[in-house]
């Protein structure tokens, strides 16, 4: 059954990537239990454009919790407290009447804002670019089944494949490290026989962009685990590291 | 005026292989001269960027999101039909070809569906060379399912997330062409219009979302990638910037739109639960292989459903269609749950909802099996609504998913403006009036991997090659007129926003040409429709400024377009007095209630010629004809 209830938000407002930046607060009232968090955004932003005011810019997309394109810090945690939820997934119901909610953009060195909480995340695709692929060009392949792959490996390398590159790792730690996204990717492709052949490059290349990109270096916090929602295990970062380790030692690839 | 697909001559099997013979071909050296700009990086979009810089081309790619992962093919669920016939039941290409035909309710064209079959096993073997993640019997080799409306087991899969895996595929393969400099990648950045030279599609006109600006872009081919219009009706799967607006203007400088009218409303979604909803969530199609669906046999019956005994629920598809029961074809089932929440019989706060009970299945398999079968479905659903169904039936209803129409095409993905390709849900080619499950998946990769990259070619060595530049007059006053649409939309400064006039545009159409229309009913919607567009140019409120990061901007000119969208899409239903597959017309329907074709009458693409504001549009028919096929009444005996 549905309640409805009011809420304080203080919500981060910034023009612009040079603009310093403030809170401001607004009162959500009469937000039924049953909306999910940015509905109860848009009714917020619906009351803000009829008063002649700037509503207030957020990403998103599908409102399903498969794009990685909506994100928001609330109350201190991405995406919200609710494990493997993204904040278009978070419902109302978590809340109780009379909360207050402190709403800002995941904050990174690496994730320019460029208005209220929308970020910059393209130095996560500036990851991808420089090794997240397989080097195949369309038309030449085998019959699917010629390389069987153990049932165990394929599991994980979905586990792995999970990221929606959200950024919401990069948010939660405190070295803003990218580590989880990075080795979400190079595992998915690490544990397939067909990501074999570049392995060593990859997973040096990837980590050098990372670097470059300004992202900080991971010190084993585990934050990133906790917040993903998709609940990407740090067991991957491991693999990440043996990986380049053994690119690093093992290999010709500087 | 007839159109003419271009279907090669000769045998059904031999064409496309004969097609890419006689095809043109562009010499490798040269075609680092060509630039090519796709707009859209779903499935189709980001397959055939990739695939045409692979080739050498170079490569304009936009969307409007933060980066091209996002397009909303990341979101189809379900798995992706092949002709691999892996697991030896029987499968072969031509099956593959004529169950789609079937489920298209005879309304595609024969030659661009059975090239669709023939490709959709390269295309399987491609994605695993990718790294794609499908899923794996013990032995290390691919896993098979079965899916609705085939015999048999073709569905590949990876989880329930197979659109996703496959899109970031195309993704990770569009971005190794980025980083060798094939690819330009244009974020944030939304066509507003299609710029023609000399009748040719040369250019489009973007507006830089960060910063407002117009940006002129020019090549020597444009390719359409943008998806469906299901959005029209505000409510639908889609999601919230998917959008009708590239296609629409590209109908708007004479792009044929073909039946439009032809939408697929998907029956199992989670149902709306209240006036602020902003989209609604696809359950898969899977779920009702266990679930029963039922509702209270007595009208108002606002009892929990545990209170509600056996005997005082109706099954109604178990009672109505005995020997399909809860397996009916997506149109009949949707239907059938309108129907009954239009008989009060509907359930949930807002009464319009249907029960899908795993009660049986649980007590039958236990819940361990159930769960693994459709684990994170269950767990999506309790995210949305709060309730767990192992333990109470989950409440569905129909929702609009999925857009059979779209710009016409020739066999070479060609609109009938040269230059101009259109591929993915954005065309209208393969799927006739209905869609089948993991066929949209199969027919963007096809069109972007294996069909696009080829025809194309054929093309750029036909067409006169321009000297283009963007300060050209053509350019010039296509920026100028989408300036001054953009400054027009923020100058109203009314009393209404574009999401109120944007939901009340929605529940017109829902209402007047959903899941069952009438003559009538489609008469006073295009009335409606017509004073609320009216109302529209008098009354939004736009806030903020055009050169800033504006989101409210954004969506008044895709409500604009779909405003004016929506009458085409009324024309074309009224037009089409048949009823067949996604397009129902109470008027023409079987003894059963099934959807009732004349063949004679009907059995064409209606495609549409936009002649100006005010003015109808002309139609133009492609005659389909079958002569590999029988055309039959789709029965569910």
């Amino acid at each position: 059954m549905s309640k409805s209830i009011h809420l304080t938000l203080k919500v981060w407002r910034q023009k612009g990537p040079q603009d310093k930046g403030y809170f401001e607060t607004h009162q959500a009232n009469d937000i039924s239990t049953e909306m999910s968090f940015l509905e109860m955004l848009d009714v917020v932003n619906e009351q803000l454009s009829l008063e002649g005011k700037e509503p207030i810019a957020f990403d998103n997309d599908c409102r399903e919790g498969i794009c990685g394109m909506c994100g928001a810090v609330i109350n201190g945690r991405p995406h919200g407290a609710l494990k493997g939820t993204t904040l278009c997934q978070l419902h109302m119901r978590h809340f109780k009447d009379g909360d207050v909610i402190a709403i800002e953009p995941f904050r990174a060195m690496a994730f320019k804002v460029i208005k209220d909480l929308v970020v910059d995340r393209s130095p996560l695709e500036k990851i991808i670019q420089a090794g997240g692929y397989i080097s195949v060009t369309t038309g030449g392949a085998q019959d699917a089944n010629a390389i069987p792959v153990p049932q165990e490996k394929a599991e994980l390398a979905m586990d792995a494949a999970q990221c929606i590159g959200c950024g919401a790792c990069v948010a939660a730690c405190p070295n803003a490290s990218a580590m989880l996204f990075a080795s979400a990717k190079i595992s998915q492709m690490a544990l397939l026989p067909q990501g074999r052949p570049e392995a060593a490059r990859r997973a040096i290349a990837m980590v050098r962009e990372m670097d470059a990109q300004g992202f900080g270096n991971c010190s084993n916090e585990t934050e990133c685990e906790a917040e993903c929602p998709k609940e990407i295990s740090i067991t991957n970062i491991a693999r990440l590291n043996r990986e380049f380790f053994k690119a690093h030692f093992g290999s010709s690839i500087k | 005026m007839l159109l003419d697909g271009k279907v090669p001559a000769g045998s059904l099997k031999d064409k496309w292989d004969r097609h890419r013979f006689e095809l043109k071909l562009v010499n490798p050296a040269n075609k680092r001269k060509f630039d090519i700009i796709v707009v859209g990086t779903g499935l189709a979009g980001g397959s055939a960027a990739a695939t045409l810089a692979e080739l050498g081309y170079n490569v304009k790619s936009f969307c409007f999101q933060d980066s091209p992962r996002r397009a909303h093919s990341i979101a189809a669920q379900g798995g992706i039909n092949a002709a691999k016939n892996y697991p030896n039941d029987g499968d072969s290409i031509w099956r593959l070809f004529y169950d789609t035909i079937k489920g298209g309710d005879f309304r595609a064209r024969e030659a661009n569906v059975y090239r669709l079959a023939q490709v959709s096993n390269n295309i399987i073997d491609h994605c695993v060379a990718q790294g794609i993640p499908f899923a794996r019997e013990y032995g290390g080799l691919l896993a098979n399912r079965s899916f609705g409306g085939a015999q048999v087991s073709r569905t590949f899969y990876a989880r329930g997330q197979t659109g996703q895996q496959l899109l970031l595929g195309a993704y990770s393969s569009l971005m190794r062409q980025v980083a060798m400099g094939k690819v330009t990648m244009y974020p944030r950045r939304e066509m507003l219009d299609l710029v023609l030279v000399k009748g040719h599609a040369k250019g489009i006109v973007v507006r830089n979302l960060i910063n407002g600006q117009l940006e002129r872009h020019a090549a020597d081919a444009v390719v359409l990638a943008t998806g469906g219009y299901g959005n029209v009706f505000f409510l639908s799967t889609n999601a919230m910037g998917s959008n009708v607006t590239a296609a629409y203007r590209a109908y708007l400088k004479g792009a044929f739109f073909a039946n439009p009218c032809f939408t697929q409303i998907h029956p199992t979604c989670i149902p709306v639960h209240g006036t602020y909803q902003s989209k609604l969530t696809l359950m898969s199609e899977s779920l009702r292989n266990d679930g029963r669906v039922w509702v209270p046999k007595k009208p108002g019956d606002t009892r929990p459903p545990h209170q509600i005994p056996e005997s005082e629920r109706d099954y109604y598809l178990e009672r109505k269609y005995p020997s399909f029961g809860n397996l009916v074809p997506r149109d009949v089932a949707s239907r059938n749950a309108k129907a009954q929440c239009d008989e009060n019989k509907g359930v949930g706060d807002t009464r319009l909802a249907v029960y899908l009970d795993f009660e049986d299945a649980i007590k039958r398999d236990g819940k361990d099996v159930i769960a693994r079968k459709y684990g994170n479905l269950f767990q999506m659903y309790e995210k949305i609504t709060g309730e767990d169904p192992y333990t109470t039936p989950m409440m569905i209803y129909p929702a609009v998913h999925y857009t059979m129409g779209g710009l016409w095409v020739d066999y070479n993905l060609m609109s009938n403006v040269p230059g101009l390709f259109v591929i993915g849900e954005a065309n209208f080619s393969d799927h006739g009036a209905n869609r089948l499950g993991a066929s949209a998946l199969m027919q963007g990769l096809a069109d972007g991997y294996f069909v696009l990259p080829y025809t194309i070619g054929g093309y750029l060595t036909s067409a006169p090659k321009l000297d283009l530049n963007t300060s050209q007059a053509e350019f010039e006053a296509s920026e100028k007129a989408t300036r001054e649409r953009v400054d027009k939309l923020l100058g109203i400064q009314g009393k209404r926003t574009v999401d109120d006039f944007h939901r009340h545009l929605g529940l017109i159409l829902w209402d007047h040409c959903g899941m069952s229309r009438n003559n009538a009913g489609l008469e006073k919607a295009r009335g409606m429709i017509q004073e609320l567009r009216d109302e529209f140019w008098k009354n939004v409120k736009v806030p903020g400024s055009a050169a800033d990061f504006n989101q409210s901007l954004e969506r008044a000119g895709r409500v604009a377009d779909f405003l004016e969208f929506a009458e085409l899409l009324l024309d074309d239903a009224l037009a089409r007095q048949e009823s067949c597959g996604g397009h129902f017309n109470e008027a023409y329907q079987t003894e059963e209630n099934e959807a009732l074709r004349n063949d004679e009458d009907f059995c064409h693409v209606a495609a549409w010629e936009f002649k100006g504001h005010g003015q109808a549009p002309e139609l133009h028919k492609e005659p389909l004809t079958f002569e590999n096929v029988q055309l039959t009444q789709r029965s569910y005996k």
